[in-house]
């Protein structure tokens, strides 16, 4: 078994989690510097966990593959009343109710069950009844998705609660129609478009691009008026309604986010108001990536790094660091491993002879990928803030040894694809 | 295409991370971050600004301490706030206020709690000050006059302004940058080069050490001194006689174009625009539109020259040939332009060279500006040659001064007249007012003093310019000490200065001679208007003199204009006498004279077009 574990997903792993711990050794350092696993240092306890998280790793080798796949119903459920519990016996640690004090350290259940509802989401649809065609099971699947995501969103933690919805990848995999991802992003499109250019501007683009649609289409193909008049209306419905929702359904504190990631306040002098305030993160962590070039400042020589100027520098905002001192190449590296590694998961999940392991591992890239995509577009400007932290590479005990157990369960799997299941 | 989705969107974002990415550290990377990286204090050392002296050494501007009390908010302790503010002068309430807004500002910085104290209360503040833990006193540099003239000429600095930071990155908020004067002419050689220090901090804006271990911190390097060619005793006594009258003087030395003494009436001292005070005198007197004490008269004021400009047009006659020192017109206490007689002053009778000029007659330069013109065929030709002599004297455009303000003056060219009255529609007895120094032409006091200077040497001149010597090297700019030729022969120069001389001797201003002293000059009694109530109206003629001395070994040339002064001789022509003998002998032998001039003011005169009723000019009371 050992020689058909899949090392070259391993080394990149072990890549990130090596440039992740010397880069919170870089922010988190302070003068006196005793030891690598100085228990009062941040960077110490991560090594600590990074070492446990080695050690379960190679404990989930030991596991019998079909385990998973067995127990992955029993998993979610478990997962599902750990969520409820929150709400009971929950700790708040930063504004979230997202953790459960364990004496020696706090646990966070939504990481678990991020490895619990692909698991059970694979196993749902690898099940010989499930024909995702038929829009009964489209919703069955669809439900073991959001049941987590709902009850994640009021701990308030919107940015865990948004990672669920990276499953539906594993749905366009097995055969969800993907004009639903159409939609879904003709919906963010008209919701960004209205609120940067007005509802009028819209009604003109989608004038414009009809028009162009029935200029360019060939003359033989023929457009069913009707779903196209439906289509348009509601476009411009949702369209209309996206200011009511933009005001009364969000918080100030998003619409500013959206505001500056956007540009749409126009006012030079506020806009700068809000960089310094709830724009702060992102507008310091683009100074420090920027101030990096090309080389970067060198280890442990980022002057913003040191001064602590970028805050959550260590979990969230890691990356921030990373192109401060170690520049474009450190940073283009690191996307360079990062697509690496999803594209040879890919390529292993692809290769997997039952079902539920091609559908798992594509659970897992899309959780990974959706952590990796949010996080580094928020701090170089391109996304609008939330909190998730970044796969193998932020601070966090939690993070690491759920982000490690979620990527060798697949290992696991993938090890012992030539087996034949018994059931 | 199921399979290829995910796949695609990995590479997609890739590709989009990586291009935001170069575009962040490649593209919108500068070198120049240091500046703007919170977690690096810039901390300047600024050298003091150099000290500038008169020609003869004398001290003009230096340098004094200004003591400012600093706060840091958070590191004030519980004290005995009675007992404080009577050190530093201050109401309790006062004290709080000042508190509140430095705390307002940063806790953490430094804030300046009373600006600028005395040297004086310095000294009984310095030794309690320990006993205030988060308060500490900082010493700044202010200028220090050492003169309470030469405003104009001096300039003064002033805290930089949003518009300087733009266009100088070497400015930060806060600094002092020259603003008028040779302030600004010379900033870069007076403030010299500030040093930089490079210091490490934290979010908490707290020192954690040396950036890089100060591999990148420089030296300051100090201002130097300069020496101006004023002569710092001539200017003060100019300005004393300016006291009541507005208008400006310029003497030069006709050798070497350094300029003795730059007057401008009404002044200010220099010293207004120091310290405490300093806003509050600055809106004084920049919102004074009316004596407009800032507007530096000697050098931006473009008065008619008056009839000294009859010494060019004479020279230029001599020069293209058209008149001899001989030839002679007949004035009719007047002359007639077609049917129209223009008045002359000079008692009427046959006129030439000599005489037309020592007696300023009218009627003999339109006579020889009709001959200069009458040599060419046509208008356009006479006129070209004739603004091409003007010009050489440094008229009709900029002189090239080292002050950085500065006016024209007005030297018409044919173009000018074509547009006034249309191509080929003027002849030269449309322009016949230019033979007298009326008309259209117009210079600076500066500029007339320059043309002074040009006669004075037979024709050639020096730029005229304000800096004697930079630091040690004594080095100043090539073109000060380039010289300039007019267009006219030495020889036509003798009997043009015989007959200024006579000006002295015979003419108008025989009743201001300088015993053993001989001078050469012009008088000048300008014409002006100006509209009240929509009407063009009349009022005091401008009193004009230019002169120099001594004729044979000249060492002074002066232009003095006065502002509704009335005869040239009056006002400008006492004017000009007393800084001659001033500048030659340093001391006056005229008292009555001198004293006569110091006590007298015009005052009245300006009130008149603002009164509102009907007045009369030129007066004859003296």
């Amino acid at each position: 078994m050992v020689r058909r574990i899949d090392w070259i997903t391993i080394l990149l792993y072990g890549l990130l989690v090596f440039i992740g711990w010397i880069n919170i050794y870089s922010t988190t350092l302070n003068e006196d510097f005793s030891s690598f696993l100085d228990f009062s240092t941040l960077y110490g306890k991560q090594l600590f966990f990074i070492l446990l998280a080695f050690i379960l790793a190679i404990g989930i080798f030991f596991v019998e593959s079909t385990f998973f796949e067995r127990f992955g119903s029993l998993l979610y459920i478990i997962s599902l009343v750990l969520l409820l519990g929150l709400f009971l016996f929950g700790k708040t640690i930063g504004g979230a109710k997202s953790w459960y004090d364990l004496g020696i350290f706090n646990f966070q259940p939504s990481e678990f069950a991020k490895i619990a509802t692909a698991l059970a989401l694979a196993k749902y649809l690898s099940d010989i009844q499930t024909d995702i065609r038929r829009v009964k099971h489209q919703w069955y699947a669809i439900l073991i998705i959001l049941i987590p995501a709902i009850l994640i969103l009021p701990q308030p933690d919107p940015g865990s609660s948004l990672v669920y919805f990276a499953l539906f990848f594993v749905l366009f995999r097995e055969g969800l129609p993907i004009i639903y991802l159409g939609l879904a992003l003709i919906l963010i499109m008209i919701f960004i478009f209205t609120l940067m250019y007005g509802v009028v501007w819209v009604g003109i683009g989608l004038g414009l691009l009809t028009s162009l649609v029935f200029l360019f289409k060939r003359p033989t193909v023929k457009i069913p008026t009707r779903p196209l008049l439906i289509f348009i209306v509601s476009c411009l419905l949702i369209s209309l309604s996206v200011r009511f929702v933009y005001n009364e359904v969000f918080e100030q504190r998003h619409r500013n986010r959206f505001d500056l990631w956007l540009r749409i306040e126009k006012d030079e002098r506020k806009l700068n108001e809000i960089r310094k305030t709830i724009g702060y993160n992102t507008f310091q962590a683009e100074k420090a990536i920027e101030s990096g070039g090309l080389t970067g400042k060198g280890f442990l020589e980022g002057t913003r790094t040191k001064g602590d100027f970028v805050p959550e520098q260590h979990t969230d905002y890691i990356f921030s660091s990373l192109g401060e001192e170690w520049g474009f190449l450190g940073t283009g590296f690191v996307i360079l491993v990062y697509t690496l590694l999803f594209l040879r998961l890919l390529q292993l999940a692809e290769r997997q002879k039952r079902d539920f392991s091609r559908m798992y591992g594509y659970g897992v890239i899309s959780i990974l990928f959706i952590h990796y995509f949010v996080n580094i577009g928020m701090v170089i400007g391109l996304l609008p803030t939330v909190g998730i932290p970044l796969p193998f590479f932020s601070y966090g005990g939690s993070g690491i040894i759920f982000f490690t157990a979620l990527l060798f369960i697949f290992l696991n799997l993938d090890a012992n694809r030539l087996k034949e299941g018994i059931f | 295409m199921k399979k290829l989705l995910l796949f695609s969107i990995v590479i997609f974002v890739g590709v989009v991370f990586v291009g935001r990415l170069s575009y962040m550290q490649l593209f919108s990377f500068s070198t120049n971050q240091v500046l703007d990286d919170p977690a690096i204090k810039t901390v300047y050392d600024y050298p003091e600004r150099g000290y500038v002296y008169d020609r003869n050494g004398e001290l003009l501007v230096g340098n004094q301490p200004a003591y400012d009390v600093m706060v840091i908010p958070r590191e004030t302790k519980s004290l005995d706030t009675l007992e404080f503010c009577n050190l530093l002068g201050l109401t309790k309430g006062e004290f709080l206020t000042k508190m509140k807004r430095a705390r307002k500002y940063s806790t953490r910085l430094p804030s300046v709690l009373v600006g600028q104290l005395s040297k004086a209360d310095y000294a009984s503040l310095q030794e309690k000050m320990r006993k205030y833990t988060g308060f500490y006193i900082q010493k700044r540099s202010l200028r220090d006059y050492d003169t309470n003239s030469g405003a104009n000429v001096l300039g003064y600095i002033s805290e930089v302004n949003e518009t300087d930071l733009r266009n100088n990155p070497y400015y930060t908020s806060g600094e002092l940058i020259g603003r008028t004067g040779i302030e600004k002419q010379y900033e870069e050689v007076l403030r010299g080069r500030k040093g930089v220090k490079y210091i490490q901090k934290d979010r908490f804006n707290r020192v954690i050490g040396s950036y890089k271990d100060g591999k990148l911190d420089t030296l300051p390097k100090l201002g130097k001194e300069i020496h101006i060619t004023i002569d710092k005793h001539l200017q003060e006594y100019g300005e004393n006689l300016m006291v009541g009258k507005r208008g400006g003087i310029v003497a030069i030395e006709p050798t070497s174009g350094e300029i003795l003494a730059m007057i401008s009436g009404p002044t200010y001292n220099p010293a207004l625009l120091v310290g405490r005070e300093r806003s509050k005198n600055y809106t004084k007197l920049h919102y004074d539109s009316i004596a407009r004490p800032t507007w530096d008269r000697s050098i931006l004021a473009e008065p008619s020259p008056g009839s000294p400009f009859k010494t060019l047009n004479a020279l230029v006659a001599l020069q293209e040939g058209v008149i001899t020192p001989e030839t002679k017109f007949t004035c009719y206490n007047g002359f007639f332009v077609g049917k129209h007689k223009r008045g002359c002053h000079c008692g009427g009778g046959v006129r030439d060279l000599n005489s037309g000029i020592f007696n300023s007659c009218n009627a003999y330069f339109a006579g020889t500006f009709r001959k200069i013109y009458g040599k060419y065929e046509t208008t356009d030709e006479g006129q070209d040659v004739w603004e091409k002599h003007m010009k050489s004297f440094g008229l009709g455009n900029y002189l090239g001064v080292d002050l950085p303000t500065g006016r024209p003056g007005r030297i018409p060219s044919k173009e000018y007249y074509d547009r006034a009255y249309g191509d080929g529609r003027w002849v030269s007895s449309f322009i016949i007012s230019n033979s007298i120094g009326q008309g259209e032409v117009a210079a600076t006091p500066i500029q007339l003093a320059n043309m002074t200077a040009a006669i004075a040497n037979k024709g050639w001149y020096y730029t005229p310019h304000i800096i004697k010597s930079i630091g040690n090297s004594g080095a100043i700019d090539p073109q000060y000490t380039e010289r300039h030729y007019t267009t006219i022969d030495r020889e036509h120069f003798t009997p043009v200065i015989e007959s200024m001389a006579n000006v002295y001797k015979y003419g108008t201003a025989k009743y201001i001679r300088i015993p053993d002293i001989e001078i050469a000059g012009k008088t000048g009694t300008v014409e002006n208007y100006t509209i009240i109530d929509g009407k063009k109206t009349q009022l005091t003629d401008h009193s004009l003199f230019v002169a120099f001395a001594p004729v044979n070994k000249p060492k002074i040339a002066v232009a003095v204009y006065i502002e509704h002064g009335y005869y040239g001789s009056r006002y400008a022509g006492h004017i000009a006498s007393l800084l001659i003998e001033k500048y030659l002998k340093g001391e006056i032998t005229r008292t009555d004279l001198e004293k006569r001039m110091l006590e007298k003011t015009l005052e009245k005169e300006y009130a008149k077009p603002l009164s509102g009723e009907p007045f009369k000019i030129n007066e004859y009371v003296w």
